[in-house]
């Protein structure tokens, strides 16, 4: 019984991250320029990478490889956004200049 | 970058403990090779480290058993902005309006400021595209997420982490 239950909230978390991880890449395609993109992927690095670990987490159970599932977790949450920061400071710093106050209706 | 302040050794002896038993515990495989490999990749660990003057901007302990609280709220701030920007993302008419915010921060620590900018990239919708001082350069996608970071909530949060 309580490991059907698992298993079905396993599943939930599993399909959840992997339509937020759709999400993004739609995100990504659809905005109109470098730093909005940025927004849509962060949604694929933060949101789907913790639902799809928490999910791979229900499956393993209390193993080793839980233990390991949530160090992965843990140093993806915190290198992701390094990696965003670096991105867009690079974008920053090269000249890309976010036209933030105005609309863009191009999309 | 050289570091006025030297590191001192049982700062580095105990790092260096600290990832040779995990390493240890991870790998699973016990043989002269790999445990040479481990012991290098530990030492050259702990060399970068110190270069990157990591025995300097250390925080205190006690402020890592403070971090859960943080999680937990950063979570559900993760969550509630995810599905913000999902929507807007899968809307037909994409309502965005990005905007640059420029935020002062109280924050005196360098980790301190790491963690908030982190914090402010990690939940979609804002993510910090520079540092300097102690003014933040945030992009925003929606007058919401703007609204969640003007509240300065976040920071209020992470320097409850360095009292004393």
């Amino acid at each position: 019984m309580i490991e059907t239950v698992v298993d079905i909230l396993s599943w939930f978390l599993l399909c959840t991250g992997g339509i937020f991880v759709l999400i993004g890449g739609i995100g990504t395609l659809r905005l109109p320029d470098f730093y909005t993109r940025l927004h849509a992927a962060s949604l694929t690095e933060t949101m789907a990478t913790i639902l799809i670990l928490v999910g791979m987490i229900l499956q393993a159970g209390l193993t080793l490889a839980t233990i390991k599932l949530l160090t992965i977790m843990a140093f993806l949450l915190l290198t992701a956004p390094t990696a965003s920061y670096a991105l867009a400071n690079a974008a920053l710093q090269s000249g890309n200049s976010p036209n933030a106050q105005q609309r863009d209706d191009q999309t | 970058m050289p570091s006025p302040y030297t590191a001192k050794s049982w700062q580095l002896a105990s790092l260096l403990i600290l990832l040779f038993g995990i390493w240890v515990l991870w790998s699973g495989i016990y043989k002269p090779l790999l445990f040479g490999l481990g012991l290098f990749s530990c030492f050259l660990s702990v060399w970068l480290a110190k270069r990157l003057g990591f025995f300097h901007h250390g925080i205190p302990l006690r402020s890592l058993f403070r971090l859960p609280k943080l999680w937990v709220w950063l979570l559900l701030q993760v969550i509630k902005s995810s599905i913000d920007v999902a929507r807007v993302v899968l809307s037909p008419s994409l309502p965005i309006q990005p905007k640059l915010v420029e935020l002062t921060t109280d924050e005196h620590s360098e980790t301190g400021k790491v963690i908030l900018g982190n914090s402010i990239t990690l939940s979609p919708g804002t993510v910090t595209i520079d540092v300097h001082e102690d003014r933040l350069l945030v992009h925003c996608l929606t007058k919401d997420s703007e609204a969640d970071l003007r509240s300065g909530e976040l920071d209020a949060r992470i320097a409850q982490l360095e009292l004393g």
